[in-house]
């Protein structure tokens, strides 16, 4: 029986059953006997020294169990982890998990209230009496990093952590006579990564062990790091990720909130659940972006790029998180994108500033790189009159010279820019919208039309070990899988990445289904709990399909490895002589010989007649470790509509075509792909975290904070090119971050181009009516 | 403190409540249907929707006490006879969900769209969710599912007075 192969087809997700019918378990579901409910006190101030903290007057009140300050577990609180010292001499000031002398921005806890219910714990916050003796806080880069500038940490003398300097071929001579250069500043501006699902975690110590649900990313590192920060044991927790609501980035981290719990937990004996509210995650869970871009390319006067100069200030906020430090780093290999040139100069320094830390969100790096590359290459195409796309195709990489090691050093495995810009431009119909955008501007309509181009590459699948150590990164980049065959053929798989919306259990079956040969149906994916999934490195970086798929398919090569033994040993048969095919083992040229591994499996768990010495298991465990990074591709089209009167934007028409590699599920990538759209367009046009003068975040809520509702996006038009990856066995490349690493220069490149007669060359993101309006206003001398 | 009376996707009960007691969290920590989540605090995300009396209401903004005497309808009021609702099938076939955690109270928001219009079009759609944010979807198949669900409801309903 020869079934249709699963890789490939649009399998309707199995993880729906529950999220459409409300029998999720989110951590806030997780009701335990006798669990209490724990609240934290914040600090509203910027930058404030504690002169006097009181938490006993909150343990009086109604319902209250305890109130803890910082000073309580000065024993044993640890600092929060950066597991990425970019430089040895990074500054990298302890992150305690609970503030005791000094707070250094809004939203910082200072003190928790455990009570009996939610309530209660809020109401008693409110009797812990803090004094605070405000400080000046640093709020601006650049002035940070100006001499006698106040300090976010005052014993460390300096607001810069680090400076991560970077230089390929002969920047010298790239420079030297370049006939074109041009040079420009771009503000990446700060975001917040807004999954759905606020925050929680619940603890529950039973004995010395521990137990806790948290709605992260990465059960796996935050059992570990637990360990480390606690001196609890690591087999003595275990972390489980239940159903987890997006993360985006914001729930890789391990947080104040998740070792206070457990710190607390343990000195008070019972099962304890923090949920955060949307205005406090706004606060405390880590910002995106915030970097200043100064950045500059040369040229020849033919459009071909010689070298390209890259300065960055990161904004760390004030302390150091996970993987902040490295997020700029993941930018750095690929400002020069799918281009080819003679050299590149990157630097970056990190600057701690009072406000909330950053840390990776969705794209962590490459989004703020691609963004900066693309701008320049219109500007180029601008200064020399070339057609934008004309400019791009003199420099990139041409679909025969591959495997191409660029100037960064990575080698692009695969990659056919041609095919899938040519799809693009097709789709969207390029030349009759460049004619009317003529027509437009001869009419001189006050709704002008601009096209945006983005022709984009980026490194994902996270990542070969071996580069992450030379990165300095304080963690491996492989993942592992088991593979199970039960008693009655059916599949278990257990996985070391840890999903949150990614359709794991989907795509990871259909892996499996054509490996094995078994129906979909029959295998079950389990993840996200460290008692069953032991190993794992988790879930981030696009990396689950191209290095955790890959496990997968080692653990199944190793099953049919075993089986074909048994079953070689079962048909009495040489087991040279044994085939595997759609499910089934038979021995070559006798045509009625079949079994199927469902029997294999059976045969092998009864042990009554197995090989000698054979152990009575087919099952497996595997990893991977990628030699490389995979690199999907693709070409984003954006067509805009900007009224010059009020200065609104709406967009017309969005095409992607993207080149992923293999796709396992359309259906999921198509949404992946969707969803990434609405990410970058939002960062276009809409979102920004906002400070005020004295440190005051004034995005708080999501009435302030406007991540898009359906109202404010297009309907997208998508469409693939598949080269596939050639360096993993599946041929797949990743799909989590490309369309919001594509999609932001394609939108602010469509809207300065509707604005480029009226000579604006630049709308800081995100182009919001106010800002197009004063840049129109701007350009017009005043005008209105 | 008040004495409540609601019925909950078609079961009675009656509680004492703070009267500061929100909805939500009346459903969620007092009678244990967690199917409603929690996205934010001042009513924008459209995750804890429900329907009161029928009509889509945030159950953030509504206390527990504006419940008394109302029949409320969650996610988990929905197919209870084994089989899906219509719209719970849409956005299954359409793969109108990621993360799921806007799910409820998109399907709700849904519901409510389609009993006011049982035909919208794309854009009416577009604005007639505008108070339920995802994260996951860019709303793309989210559209496509409540089309979908508009389609297979005006064909049973056609279905049922034929």
């Amino acid at each position: 029986m020869t079934t249709a192969p699963e890789i490939g087809s649009s399998r309707k997700r199995s993880e729906d059953a529950r999220l459409i019918t409300g029998k999720t378990q989110w951590t806030d579901n997780i009701q335990l006997p006798g669990m209490c409910y724990v609240a934290f006190l914040r600090s509203p101030h910027a930058h404030a020294r504690i002169t006097n903290i009181d938490v006993s007057p909150a343990k009086g009140r109604t319902g209250v169990i305890a109130a803890f300050a910082g000073q309580d577990f000065a024993d044993e609180q640890g600092a929060l982890p950066c597991a990425w010292p970019v430089t040895e001499d990074m500054v990298h000031p302890d992150y305690l998990p609970l503030a005791i002398n000094e707070v250094r921005f809004v939203g910082e806890p200072v003190a928790i209230v455990v009570a009996r219910d939610r309530y209660a714990a809020a109401d008693a916050l409110e009797a812990i009496e803090v004094d605070y003796e405000p400080l000046p806080p640093v709020l601006d880069m650049e002035e940070a990093l100006k001499e006698g500038a106040d300090l976010v940490h005052g014993d460390k003398g300096t607001n810069k952590t680090y400076t991560w300097v970077f230089e390929q071929g002969d920047n010298e001579a790239a420079w030297r006579d370049a006939p074109v250069v041009i040079e420009r500043r771009y503000i990446q501006q700060r975001l917040i990564p807004s999954a759905m699902e606020p925050r929680a975690v619940v603890v529950a110590p039973v004995g010395d062990e521990y137990t806790m649900w948290s709605a992260t990313q990465v059960p796996h590192i935050l059992r570990t790091v637990l360990s480390v920060i606690t001196a609890i044991p690591e087999q003595k927790i275990r972390v489980i990720a239940p159903d987890v609501g997006g993360g985006f980035g914001s729930k890789i981290g391990v947080t104040a909130e998740e070792v206070v719990l457990m710190l607390a937990a343990r000195r008070l004996g019972r099962p304890l659940k923090w949920t955060e509210s949307r205005s406090e995650g706004n606060l405390t869970v880590h910002h995106g972006r915030d970097q200043i871009q100064d950045i500059a390319i040369a040229a020849d006067r033919d459009g071909k790029l010689r070298g390209l100069r890259v300065k960055l200030l990161a904004d760390m906020g004030a302390y150091l998180r996970l993987v902040g430090p490295g997020v700029p780093l993941l930018g750095a290999f690929m400002y020069n994108a799918i281009y080819k040139m003679d050299a590149l100069s990157f630097t970056c320094s990190g600057v701690f500033t009072n406000k909330t830390p950053t840390d990776a969100y969705r794209g962590a790096g490459r989004p703020e790189a691609t963004y900066a590359i693309e701008r320049l290459m219109d500007e180029l195409a601008v200064e020399l009159n070339l057609d934008p796309i004309e400019v791009r195709r003199r420099n990139w990489i041409k679909h025969e010279e591959f495997p191409y090691t660029t100037i960064a050093g990575l080698t692009y495995d695969s990659g056919n820019y041609e095919a899938a810009t040519e799809k693009a431009l097709q789709a969207f119909e390029y030349d009759k919208l460049r004619a009317e955008q003529a027509d437009r501007r001869e009419r001189g309509d006050p709704v002008q039309l601009g096209i945006g181009i983005s022709t984009y590459t980026e490194m994902c699948g996270i990542a070969p070990s071996r580069v992450l150590g030379q990165l300095n990164f304080g963690g491996g980049g492989w993942e592992h899988a088991s593979v199970r065959m039960l008693a009655t053929g059916k599949v278990e798989a257990v996985i070391g990445t840890s999903p949150h919306g990614q359709g794991h259990d989907t795509t990871m079956a259909q892996i499996i289904a054509d490996k094995l040969g078994v129906p979909w149906e029959d295998v079950k994916v389990l993840h996200g709990d460290t008692a069953t999934s032991h190993k794992g490195l988790d879930t981030y970086g696009s990396r689950s399909l191209a290095i955790g798929g890959v496990a997968v398919v080692n653990a199944c090569d190793k099953v049919l490895e075993k089986a074909k033994r048994a079953a070689a040993h079962l048909m009495e048969a040489s087991e040279q002589d044994i085939e595997f095919a759609n499910g089934a083992f038979s021995v070559r040229g006798v045509a009625e010989s079949s079994l199927p591994i469902q029997d294999v499996a059976f045969a092998v768990n009864l042990a009554h007649n197995l090989p000698d010495g054979m152990e009575p298991s087919l099952d497996s465990d595997a990893t991977f470790d990628p030699e490389n990074f995979s690199y999907p591709h693709g070409t984003h089209l954006c067509a805009v509509d900007v009224d010059t009167e009020t200065g609104f934007v709406k967009i017309r028409k969005y095409v992607a075509v993207d080149d992923v590699g293999k796709v396992i599920n359309p259906l999921i990538v198509d949404g992946q792909v969707h969803g990434g759209l609405a990410q970058g367009i939002a960062q276009a046009l809409y979102e920004e975290g906002v400070y005020d003068a004295d440190g005051n975040l004034t995005t708080t809520t999501l009435a302030d904070y406007l991540v898009p509702s359906a109202p404010d996006l297009p309907t997208f038009h998508t469409d693939r090119t598949e080269t596939p990856a050639t360096t993993n066995p599946l041929g797949v490349k990743g799909v989590g971050e490309a369309g919001t690493i594509a999609s932001t220069p394609a939108v602010v490149g469509a809207v300065v181009d509707a604005l480029r007669p009226l000579g604006i060359n630049d709308v800081r993101m995100p182009c919001t009516p106010e800002r197009v309006w004063q840049a129109i206003k701007d350009a017009r001398g005043g005008a209105s | 403190m008040p004495r409540i009376k609601v019925e909950v996707d078609g079961v009675t009960y009656e509680d004492d409540v703070e009267p500061r007691l929100l909805l939500v969290h009346y459903l969620r920590d007092r009678l244990g249907k967690v199917g409603t989540p929690i996205g934010c605090d001042t009513t924008n995300c459209g995750a804890c929707t429900v329907l009161m009396d029928g009509l889509s209401v945030k159950s953030c903004s509504v206390l527990a006490v504006q419940a008394d005497g109302r029949a409320i309808t969650t996610i988990e009021g929905l197919g209870i006879d084994g089989q899906l609702h219509p719209m719970q099938q849409a956005f299954h076939e359409e793969h109108a969900l990621q993360c799921g955690y806007c799910t409820p109270g998109m399907i709700m928001a849904s519901l409510d769209l389609l009993r006011e219009n049982a035909d919208p079009s794309e854009d009416e759609i577009r604005e007639g969710l505008e108070g339920n944010l995802c994260r996951c979807t860019g709303y793309q198949n989210i559209v496509r599912a409540v089309r979908r669900a508009a389609d297979d409801m005006r064909g049973a309903a056609k279905e049922v007075t034929s």
